[in-house]
């Protein structure tokens, strides 16, 4: 196997890196972060003309409009201008793949929280007040609330769709064993610290200079573009940093910056946007509520034999990326486990709720659970442990390696995984524990659950697995480094520039990455799919090689030594005999009229997906990890707390252990709100009432246990020649809170000793887990 | 006029909207942009900033305290005669203040959004532990939401932080920041004022009474942890506010033989150690009542005054038998604590009448105190059900029982047929079991956000049989907050 690094010879040098690829490298802005420094957009200075806008949100949710009056929200001192669906000079719909979504409502309003009008005003004060006093008339329609509802009666955004491998109808027919049912989970706020905000600047000749909080500054571009009716390179779109994205800015950063930018054109003053917590809650999607139904054959040692899943998720009013989330879903219904014959079917159900969105995983997790269920109503059947069930149905050799999606699971992790975290976290141990633990506690049970994860990765809409950079090296040599990924704390940036400093073996405190510009790379994808380190480190250290390599040629020339005689290391340059300066050899290159600025680009290879089929290889590889998950849970009350959770997972060759690790158990914390704690409930008039931090509950520090033991996979770097061999690491550990979930049930399980399993739909709140319990008493007197 | 330190420079405030926020005010004023508004409803502590006050302890010597709040909820006034720090003041030159490089050695920061109320959190932390304790460290950042990192390397950053105590410039500017405090505090008649709305700033209890008689209308500001939340969240604007903080009379507390006697304007955190010491449950929900930044703002008098059916102040005040006492000018009654609250948000007070102390009753030979917080989730939730459950038991028989929920009804409110069941019975299964099902006729409770009507009441009814199992098997493990 050749060093990944092989391009850079190794030198003495070397070693003396302090901020290369592989070290633990703080976050490039957490200086900043640690004393109010870093600039987000809403502390950016103010122009004294600057217009706040503040839109006026349907309070019903489906209605006919029939009438709007704005003239009385102009009796309020200070508003500028009040616009509707008529007043957008180009496009209407803001819809990211599909139409769908109206900028502002035209006609019909689709969901409580949508935007009907939106006011522009001195101050966020006045324009609010005037927003109110609006008249706006509606009729009444019949709206659909319920996901149930919506598949009875076949409401649905895009057609269903299937994936299959053989007969899955004969395996449950003839599988010693068979059980069916039907689990629903809940959906997630994303809950990004700093709400939706954009500010815009109108410039000359119709351009727009958009400051937006957004994972996808190309799309905001794009879609700024459409509202105003003019061309890309009108609009320049500009994120130096967000406060928290989660997959909630991919798409939802678009209204606010269309309204401000719509505004912005017809009055000709900056203009910005911020949403109030309550606002952003109402207006923006959320994670997908599913419901499924499953009917799974398996063998009395618990080898699934057939699956029929059937995955119906609540997409809400509009397309927007649900067909991608719902297919990723499918995708990940299999989670680590051969699923035998198989056939998979995603629905994606249209309701009058905000539309739903990205959101870490992308559907991945939802995928996930059923399976995870299934294992362990399986356990539960056939009286064993539901660990040694998981482990019979991991995917294997060659007769059990290959997807319902008919992509063969290459360099499988998972086995090892396994046995590494089972052993070192003592599962078989803490089992009896537990065991006796709860046979002399009436009140107080405790669970255990250990699961795995396995993530494809790559986008599944294969075209955007692409990427760019610019890259310019000064003559005191200093760097400026853009690339077409977002900065959303994620540590991107950082890793980046460690991919550069690498390359050239300088340290990164040389090289700046300023904001991501969509007039510095062009036709960027989202940073989503947790893919941003992938492709933007690709594309970096593509334009850095270029740099270099141009750098080499001149040395080589202008000191008559071989090429092979250069070597770069720790700030300088060896070249022969004599050692000169990073900054000397660039300035001598300047002087030697060598360009010293390039793009980068780069492309996932291998990768295919014939939708029609569902057939193909869409991930270039997988993430794995494994989680085991203590948890004490009160039966009298269901509240509970996670007492020790031990994690094992894998980022190949980590580009940064301090950031991979930040990402792991971020992940698993959030994972855990999704399961547990973070409900959102809707009233019977499709109005959210969780609309804020007091009623929608996320983890806090309190909720991680003491014990958190988390480890990153040692030496299996990623086969594939990812960047320095390094594996995606954003989304896939969210799913490792599975285990969590898993834990809980296992506690409820133990009421009737272990012979029962515990239905339990997600969140698992405290009242949902009292339920639980109290059947299974009822069951099992 | 009011007047306060923005760290070492002095602020005079004569004209302003009283409504406004601090958080508002450095943001939009002063173009302090460090702190956030992430809900401007005092739930996710992005906009924490800590606050100096001058205390004289009982030696007669002066100490400067410090305090988190959030910045979002606390309105301009309530800054009169005290020290404002911000994020931006806690760096040194280049020098980072040791919470901050914790923070950065520690990979506390991602997005960094929440960072700057975090740091402050610790910093208050800082200067108020000995050493670090986790659980301490928990109970310090609960009102801290971070949606990034899962908390493990900011708790790291408070271990390091605090394990290496080091003086820092505040220490060393602490006799200065006295003297400038003192020198505020000897000003006159503060009050803020823009010709549309006023706060008043009584000085004393009998400026406090005088004033609220004349101006039955204005409404009280006390921590304003609920009466911002009219401004921030429901927009309305306030026109006259009377701000109780300059009134000392009602910040003290006396233990006496029988009775603690609380101020009305004692802040949680600091009635809680005299609760906690004499009912350990008190503390223990106290504990996680709301969070740190609420809970140094917020006083039992307000949580009373405030009578929200779901305020947690109240059950466990009303198994407590507590009583009130009340004041409208010169006129002072005692008024028994089930007494006051009439109906949703109505109580007794008449207009230009104010709670001026609470008196709770100490723990007596064979008296039993349980209280229990059910929540989605255990730090910083309102509760779905809160019990507070007071036995006397006697020679195995019930002499006395008080039992209060909230969360179950309109008001705060006993559970009168619960206690008929026990009162004079034998403390036993049998008889917890009557008082479980006696609670199906004390309560109707309804379905909400927070849980269904079912879930209340079966809860309600578990946590009598629970503390039955409490009292009668002191050994049994019971609650998963024990466990950490």
């Amino acid at each position: 196997m050749s060093d990944p690094r092989d391009f850079s010879p190794p030198g003495e040098f070397r070693s003396a890196l302090q901020t290369g690829v592989g070290q633990r490298v703080p976050h490039e802005s957490a200086t900043r972060h640690v004393t109010g420094a870093a600039q987000y957009v809403d502390d950016r200075l103010e122009f004294p003309n600057q217009l706040h806008v503040y839109a006026r949100l349907a309070d019903r949710p489906h209605a006919r409009i029939l009438r709007i009056d704005t003239t009385p929200c102009y009796s309020v001192p200070g508003v500028a201008i009040v616009i509707t669906s008529a007043d957008v000079p180009g496009e209407l719909d803001i819809g990211p793949v599909l139409p769908g979504d109206p900028l502002l409502a035209e006609g019909v309003v689709q969901y409580v929280g949508q935007p009907v009008l939106a006011v522009a005003a001195d101050s966020l004060d006045a324009a609010r007040e005037a927003a109110a006093l609006a008249v706006i008339d509606y009729e009444d329609l019949e709206p659909l609330l319920d996901v149930e509802e919506a598949l009875r009666r076949q409401q649905f955004v895009t057609p269903s769709h299937r994936q299959q491998r053989g007969d899955a109808e004969a395996a449950l027919a003839n599988a010693p064993h068979r059980l069916s049912g039907r689990l629903r989970c809940g959906g997630q706020e994303h809950f990004y610290l700093e709400t939706q905000v954009c500010a815009v600047l109108p410039g000359e000749d119709g351009g727009m200079l958009v400051y937006s909080s957004t994972q996808n500054p190309t799309e905001i571009q794009k879609l700024v573009a459409g509202v105003l009716g003019v061309a890309m390179h009108k609009v320049e779109v500009d994120t130096r940093r967000m406060g928290g994205g989660f997959g909630g800015k991919e798409t939802q950063a678009a209204g606010p910056a269309c309204l401000c930018a719509v505004i912005a054109r017809l009055t000709g003053r900056p203009t910005k946007m911020r949403l109030p917590r309550r606002e952003d809650m109402l207006m923006t999607g959320k994670r997908h509520p599913f419901l499924y139904d499953y009917d799974v054959g398996f063998d009395g040692d618990g080898r699934l034999h057939g699956v029929r899943l059937e995955l119906a998720a609540d997409c809400g009013y509009s397309p927007d990326l649900s067909n991608a989330i719902v297919d990723r879903a499918m995708f990940h219904a299999d989670n680590a486990y051969y699923l035998g014959d198989a056939h998979v079917t995603g629905h994606r159900c249209r309701t009058n709720r905000a539309s739903n969105t990205a959101f870490r995983g992308f559907g991945g997790p939802q995928g996930m659970l059923i399976i995870e269920e299934i294992m362990e109503r399986i356990a539960r059947h056939l009286g064993l442990d539901p660990l040694a069930v998981r482990k019979r149905n991991y995917y294997g050799g060659d007769a059990r390696n290959v997807t319902h999606y008919h992509q063969t699971v290459e360099h499988n992790l998972l086995a090892e995984l396994t046995a590494e975290l089972e052993a070192s976290c003592e599962y078989a141990g803490r089992r009896s524990a537990i065991r006796a633990f709860n046979a002399a506690s009436p009140v107080l049970k405790k669970g255990l659950a250990l699961t795995p994860v396995k993530f494809g990765i790559s986008f599944t809409s294969s075209f955007l697995n692409q990427a760019g950079a610019l890259l310019h090296v000064y003559t005191d040599g200093s760097l400026h480094l853009n690339h077409g990924g977002t900065e959303m704390g994620q540590g991107l940036n950082t890793k980046v520039a460690q991919v550069v400093a690498e390359v050239f073996q300088v340290e990164i405190e040389r090289i700046q990455i300023s904001a991501t510009n969509t007039a510095k790379v062009p036709n960027t994808s989202p940073t989503a799919a947790s893919s941003g380190a992938d492709l933007n480190g690709k594309a970096a250290q593509a334009a850095a090689l270029t740099i270099r390599q141009r750098l080499v040629e001149f040395a080589a020339r202008h000191w008559q030594v071989p090429e092979e005689a250069i070597e770069f290391a720790a700030g300088r340059v060896r070249i022969g005999e004599q050692d000169i300066g990073f900054a000397e050899l660039a300035e001598a290159a300047h002087l030697g009229q060598v360009s010293l600025s390039a793009t980068g680009y780069y492309r996932t290879p291998k990768i295919h997906y014939d939708r029609e089929q569902a057939r193909g290889r869409p991930f270039y590889y997988y993430a794995f990890g494994v989680a085991c998950s203590e948890v004490l849970v009160d039966t009298l009350t269901g509240e509970y707390r996670l007492l020790r959770a031990d994690i094992l997972h894998d980022v190949g060759a980590s580009l940064n252990p301090a950031i991979d690790i930040g990402q792991v158990e971020g992940g698993f914390v959030q994972g855990m709100g999704w399961l547990t704690c973070e409900e959102l409930v809707w009233d019977a008039k499709g109005r959210l009432l969780t609309a804020g931090p007091s009623t929608y509950k996320i983890p806090t520090a309190g909720d991680v246990p003491a014990d958190l033991r988390v480890k990153l996979v040692e030496h299996r770097r990623n086969p594939e020649d990812t960047v320095f061999h390094s594996k995606a690491v954003g989304e896939p550990p969210f799913m490792l809170a599975i285990s969590v979930w898993c834990a809980i049930k296992d506690a409820v399980a133990s009421v009737a000793d272990y012979r029962q399993h515990a239905d339990l739909d997600a969140p698992a709140t405290p009242e949902r887990v009292l339920w639980a319990v109290e059947r299974m008493k009822k069951q099992n007197p | 006029m009011i007047q306060f330190l923005l760290n070492r420079e002095p602020c005079r405030i004569e004209r302003l909207d009283p409504n406004l926020t601090v958080l508002r005010w450095l943001r939009e004023r002063r173009g302090r942009t460090g702190s956030k508004e992430g809900c401007a409803s005092g739930d996710c502590g992005a906009c924490t900033v800590v606050v100096g006050e001058r205390l004289v302890d009982e030696t007669g010597a002066e100490r400067l305290r410090y305090r988190a709040i959030n910045a979002c909820i606390a309105l301009l006034s309530s800054l009169h005669g005290k020290q404002l720090l911000t994020v931006e003041d806690l760096q040194q030159g280049d020098h980072l203040h040791s919470v901050q490089q914790a923070m950065v050695d520690c990979h506390g920061s991602q997005c960094g959004f929440c960072t700057p109320g975090f740091v402050m959190s610790l910093f208050a932390l800082s200067k108020n532990a000995a050493g670090f304790d986790r659980e301490e460290a928990c109970a310090a950042l609960s009102g801290n939401l971070c949606r990034c990192t899962g908390y493990r390397p900011i708790l790291a950053a408070a271990e390091q932080a605090l394990g290496q105590a080091q003086a820092d410039s505040f220490a060393a500017r602490e006799t200065e920041i006295l003297a400038q405090l003192a020198a505020i505090a000897a000003q006159d008649a503060p009050q803020l004022d823009d010709g549309a709305a006023r706060c008043l700033l009584p000085r004393d209890l009998a400026e406090l009474a005088d004033l609220y008689a004349a101006n039955p209308q204005a409404r009280l500001l006390a921590g304003g942890t609920d009466l911002a939340l009219e401004i921030t969240q429901q927009h309305r604007r306030l026109p006259l506010l009377i701000q109780l903080g300059q009134v000392a009379e009602l910040q003290t507390m006396r233990i006496e033989e029988a009775t603690l006697d609380i101020g009305a304007a004692v802040p949680l955190t600091d009635c809680a150690p005299v609760l906690a010491a004499d009912y350990p449950d008190f503390g223990a929900l106290l504990a996680r009542f709301a969070a740190t930044q609420i809970r140094n703002q917020a006083t039992l008098g307000g949580n009373l005054g405030n009578a929200s059916p779901i305020g947690d102040g109240a059950p466990l005040l009303l198994a407590l038998g507590a009583s009130l006492l009340l004041r409208q000018g010169a006129r002072q009654r005692l008024l028994p604590l089930e007494d006051f609250f009439l109906d949703y948000r109505v109580t007794a007070l008449q207009p230009g009448e104010f709670i001026e102390r609470i008196l709770v009753p100490r723990p007596q030979p064979g008296h039993h105190f349980r209280a229990f917080k059910v929540t989605k989730r255990l730090d910083d939730d309102i509760s779905a059900v809160c019990a507070a459950v007071h036995l006397h038991l006697d020679g195995g028989l019930v002499r006395e029982a008080r039992i209060a929920f909230g969360g179950m009804a309109a008001i705060p409110k006993r559970a009168s047929q619960c206690e008929q069941a026990l009162i004079g019975r034998p403390w036993a299964e049998s008889a917890v079991e009557r008082a479980a099902s006696a609670l199906e006729q004390d309560f109707s409770p309804l379905d909400d956000l927070r849980a269904s009507r079912a879930y209340r009441l079966r809860v309600a009814q578990n946590l009598l049989r629970k503390t039955w199992l409490e009292l009668s098997q002191p050994d049994l493990p019971t609650r998963v907050t024990d466990h950490v």
